[in-house]
C-alpha cells in the first residue's frame, strides 16, 4: 500500500511538528541569530558611542589643538587657562583625558606633550592621540618642505583591491573570495546540522517504537520499507520546516534590529559630522575655502540604511558566483546527503535496544560526516580544486559536504555528474542494507548486537 | 466448507535455529482455534509469518483457498503478547492511524472508533495520550486497535493478560461474539480453562512442530484413559482381571471413592455391572483429561531426553 508510506510520514511530521519542543525551538533560534544581529550592530556603531573627549590644553603658540582632527574614536575639545586651572576642571568633568601641548612645542623638537587621565590611560587612548598628532606634525612638515596642498591632498590614497576571477574561457568574473568562502562555509554547515539533528531524531523515533513495543502491531499493517522511509522522509519534512521558519524569522528579527538601529546609525553619522569641528575647522584654516569634504567623512556614508544594506546583504558578495549550480547543488546534496545518513541512522536505531547501545554504532557513521567537515572546511576551503576535495567530493559518504564547499568556487560539470551519480547509488546502497538491518533488528530483543551479527542479517530471506 | 486459514508444510529458519518444521494446520472458518505450545516453540513464528511480518522459508499459507499475499493485510487482525502502542499519543489518534493504515477510510475508522470507545467506557479517554491511561484500559485500546478493522482473521496472543478478571469476561465475551459474527479467531495462550472454555480446536506446537491438533473433543477423545471415578457405599474387591483400581479412599461409614481404570476390552458397562452387583453406587463418571493434562503430557513425550536432563548438566 503505498498511501501507508504517506500515513506514516503524515504522522511523523504532524506529531513532531505539534510538540511544544518545535515551537520552542523555532521561535528560540531566530531569537538566538537576532541578538547576534544585534550584537554585530552593536559593535559596529560603538565606536562612537565609546568616543572619549579629550581635553586639549594648547601652549604652543601655533593652534596646534584646534586643528587636532577628531575621530570616532576621540574626540578633542580645545580648553584655555593654566595647567593648574584646566587639571581641576577636568576631574571634575566626565572626560576621558587631558592633553597638554607646552609652550614652545615645535615641529623639530616635539617634546613634553602629556596625557593626563583618571587612571591609567589605556594603550588604544594614547595611540590615538600620538596618531592624531603624528598626522598634524607630518602634514605640516611636509607643507614646511614645499610641497602644495594639492599635492599632499592628491598624496592621500584610499586602496580598494577587487580581485577578479579568469575562468577558462576567458571571462573576467569579479570574485570576492571571502564571501565565496563564507558561502561555502555556511552550505557546508547547514548540511552537517541538518543530518547530525535530523538523523538522530530518526534513530531516536525508531528506537522509540522499538522499545515501546509497537513494532509488531505497524508490521503486520504495512512494510518495514515503508515504515522506515515514511519516518526518515516525515523527520526531513520536520527539518525543511525548521530550517525554513528559521529562516523567515531570522530575517525578519535581523531586519527587526537592524531597522532599529537604522535610526541610531543615521543619529550616529550626525553626531560624527557634528563632532568633527576640529577637521572642518583645520579644513577651512587650511584651505581657507570651503572644501569641508574631508577624507573622514567622505568616508563615513550619508544614508544610513545604505550602510546597513553594506554591510549585511549578501548581494554583492554573490555577485558572479555560479548561483544555479550552488542552488541546484546544494538541494542535490542536501536531500541526497540527509537520506543517505538518515537510513544508516534509521538503522542503528532498529538495530540496539537500548539507547546507551547506539554509540559503538554511532562512531563508524558520524566519523565522515565529521571528517568531511573538519577536512572540508580546512583543506578544501582553501584548495578546492585539489586532489583531496575532488576525492572527497566523490565518496557519497563525504561528497554531501566535500562538494557544497566547492560548489562556489565552481565545479567542472563532469565532476558534480559523476559525484551525484555516486551519491545516488552509494544511497540507494545504504538504504539497501539499512532496510535489511531494520527488518530483523525492529523485532529482536535481548541479543547482544554485534557487527557480525548485523552482517548476518543482511542475508535473512524476507 | 473451505478452511478460513491453511498452512502447508510451513518452515521457518533463523540461521541455524529452525523456528517452523514442516507445521501445516487447517483452521475452519467461523471457529475459535487455540494454538498452544511452550515459550518457544515457534508459535509466534508462525504467527509473524500468517501476519507477513516475515515470510516462510518453505510451505505456504492460504487464506480461503487463495496463497497468502499483501492484500490479505486488511483481512487480518493482530494482537501481538508484546504490547505496544505510541505513549505520546492520543488515544483517538492513534485508533484513526491504526485503522488508516488496515486501509480503512477516515470517516469509516472515525465512526466505528467511537462505536468501539462507547462499548468499552473509553470515551473520557480518547484525547488524552496513551501513556495516562492505565495498563488495563491500553490493553482495551489495543483490542480495539486490533478488531477495529473488522478482520476476517483474528490472531490473539495471550489476550487476557494484563486484564482484571472483569474486564477479561469482558473481553471473552467480545470475541464469542466476534466469532459468532463470523471471524475466525487464532488464540494463542497459556491459560489453558480458556482454551477449553472457548475454543472449537486446537493445535499444539512443541519444539518447531506441531505434535497435535484437532477438534477439542476428538483431542480430548484421544487422550481418554478408560479411567472412572467411583463413589458408593460398601466392600469393592481389589484386584479384579477386568479392571485395576489406581486409588482407593475409604471415608466413614463403609463409604468409598476410587479411581479405576479398565483393561483393554472392558467397557464402562462391564464395571458398571459389577459395581452394581456388589456395592451401593452413588456416583460414576468418567475421567476425562483436561487440555492442561493433554499440553503437559504431549509435551514432555516430545522432548527428547537430552533436553530434559539439560538443566542439570
Amino acid at each position: 500500500m503505498p498511501s501507508n508510506f504517506w500515513l506514516i510520514a503524515q504522522r511523523e511530521y504532524l506529531t513532531r511538528v505539534k510538540k511544544r519542543s518545535f515551537l520552542v525551538m523555532t521561535m528560540l533560534v531566530p531569537l538566538v541569530v537576532a541578538a547576534f544581529g544585534f550584537f554585530i550592530v552593536k559593535i559596529a556603531t560603538s565606536d562612537n558611542e565609546t568616543q572619549d573627549v579629550v581635553r586639549v590644553l594648547d601652549m604652543s603658540g601655533q593652534r596646534l589643538g584646534a586643528r587636532l582632527i577628531s575621530t570616532k574614536q576621540m574626540q578633542f575639545k580645545p580648553v584655555q587657562g593654566t595647567l593648574e586651572t584646566v587639571k581641576k576642571d577636568y576631574l571634575k568633568s566626565e572626560d576621558d583625558g587631558l592633553l597638554y601641548l607646552p609652550a614652545g612645542l615645535s615641529l623639530e623638537a616635539p617634546r613634553g606633550v602629556q596625557l593626563y587621565a583618571k587612571g591609567n590611560v589605556s594603550i588604544r587612548k594614547q595611540q590615538a592621540v600620538e596618531n592624531a598628532l603624528d598626522k598634524l606634525f607630518s602634514e605640516d612638515k611636509m607643507l614646511a618642505s614645499g610641497l602644495s596642498q594639492e599635492k599632499l591632498d592628491a598624496l592621500k590614497t584610499n586602496i580598494d583591491v577587487a580581485s577578479i576571477n579568469l575562468d577558462e574561457s576567458g571571462k573576467e568574473k569579479n570574485s570576492n573570495a571571502l564571501a565565496t568562502s563564507g558561502i561555502a562555509y555556511a552550505l557546508a554547515l547547514l548540511i552537517y546540522l541538518f543530518i547530525f539533528m535530523y538523523g538522530v531524531q530518526i534513530m531516536r523515533g525508531v528506537g522509540e517504537e522499538k522499545s515501546s513495543r509497537i513494532m509488531e502491531v505497524m508490521l503486520s499493517s504495512v512494510k518495514p520499507f515503508d515504515l522506515m522511509m515514511g519516518k526518515i522522509v516525515g523527520i526531513a519534512g520536520v527539518g525543511l520546516t525548521q530550517f525554513l521558519l528559521w529562516g523567515i524569522l531570522s530575517v525578519g528579527a535581523t531586519s527587526a534590529v537592524t531597522a532599529l538601529f537604522a535610526d541610531k546609525l543615521a543619529a550616529t553619522a550626525k553626531t560624527e559630522t557634528a563632532a568633527n569641528p576640529g577637521g572642518a575647522e583645520r579644513a577651512a584654516q587650511v584651505m581657507g575655502g570651503a572644501e569641508v569634504a574631508s577624507a573622514d567623512n567622505a568616508a563615513t556614508p550619508a544614508d544610513p540604511a545604505a550602510a546597513v544594506s553594506e554591510r549585511f546583504s549578501v548581494f554583492k558578495a554573490l555577485r558572479g558566483l555560479p548561483l544555479g549550480m550552488i542552488v541546484v547543488g546544494f538541494v542535490i546534496y542536501f536531500l541526497g546527503g540527509y537520506l543517505l545518513y538518515g537510513a544508516l541512522f534509521g538503522a542503528i536505531g532498529a538495530a540496539v535496544d537500548d539507547q546507551t547501545d547506539t554509540q559503538q554504532f554511532m562512531f563508524p557513521i558520524t566519523m565522515p560526516l565529521i571528517l568531511s567537515y573538519i577536512i572540508g572546511v580546512s583543506v578544501i576551503l582553501r584548495n578546492p580544486d585539489g586532489p583531496v576535495a575532488f576525492w572527497m567530493s566523490m565518496i557519497p559518504f563525504t561528497s554531501p559536504i566535500a562538494m557544497v564547499i566547492r560548489l562556489p568556487f565552481g565545479v567542472p560539470v563532469w565532476q558534480l555528474a559523476l559525484s551525484v551519480a555516486l551519491l545516488i547509488v552509494g544511497f540507494i546502497g545504504t538504504v539497501w542494507v539499512a532496510a535489511r538491518i531494520y527488518r530483523v533488528g525492529v523485532l529482536m530483543y535481548g541479543k547482544k548486537i554485534t557487527y557480525r551479527e548485523l552482517s548476518k542479517w543482511l542475508f535473512y530471506k524476507g | 466448507m473451505q478452511p478460513a486459514l491453511e498452512a502447508l508444510n510451513v518452515r521457518k529458519t533463523y540461521g541455524e535455529h529452525v523456528a517452523l518444521n514442516d507445521v501445516s494446520l487447517e483452521i475452519p472458518d467461523r471457529s475459535i482455534y487455540g494454538l498452544l505450545g511452550p515459550n518457544g516453540a515457534g508459535k509466534t513464528s508462525l504467527i509473524r509469518i500468517i501476519t507477513q511480518i516475515t515470510g516462510a522459508d518453505a510451505g505456504e499459507i492460504r487464506i480461503r483457498g487463495e496463497r497468502l499475499s499483501p492484500k490479505h493485510i486488511g483481512q487480518i487482525g493482530y494482537l501481538p503478547e508484546e504490547r505496544g502502542l505510541y505513549k505520546k499519543m492520543k488515544v483517538g489518534e492513534q485508533l484513526l492511524y491504526l485503522a488508516r493504515l488496515k486501509g480503512l477510510s477516515r470517516t469509516d475508522a472515525t465512526q466505528r472508533i467511537k462505536a468501539w470507545i462507547q462499548r468499552f467506557d473509553l470515551a473520557p479517554w480518547v484525547e488524552k495520550n496513551v501513556e495516562d491511561l492505565s495498563k488495563g484500559m491500553q490493553q482495551k485500546v489495543q483490542f480495539i486497535a486490533t478488531v477495529l478493522h473488522e478482520p476476517s482473521i483474528i490472531i490473539l496472543d495471550e489476550p487476557f493478560s494484563g486484564f482484571d478478571p472483569i474486564n477479561a469476561n469482558l473481553i471473552k465475551d467480545e470475541i464469542l461474539a466476534l466469532r459468532d459474527k463470523g471471524a475466525t479467531i487464532i488464540l494463542a495462550t497459556h491459560r489453558m480453562e480458556s482454551v477449553e472454555e472457548m475454543c472449537d480446536n486446537i493445535a499444539l506446537i512443541n519444539r518447531s512442530r506441531k505434535v497435535l491438533d484437532g477438534p477439542v473433543s476428538t483431542v480430548k477423545d484421544t487422550f481418554r484413559t478408560q479411567t472412572y471415578s467411583v463413589e458408593g457405599k460398601g466392600r469393592l474387591m481389589v484386584v479384579h482381571p477386568d479392571f485395576e483400581v489406581l486409588e482407593h479412599h475409604e471415608r466413614e461409614n463403609d463409604h468409598f471413592h476410587d479411581i479405576i481404570r479398565l483393561h483393554a476390552g472392558t467397557t464402562p458397562n462391564d464395571l458398571l455391572r459389577y459395581l452394581i452387583g456388589n456395592v451401593e453406587v452413588h456416583a460414576f463418571r468418567e475421567l476425562i483429561p483436561s487440555i492442561n493434562e493433554i499440553f503437559i503430557r504431549r509435551v514432555r513425550e516430545t522432548m527428547p531426553e537430552t533436553l530434559v536432563e539439560e538443566p542439570v548438566a
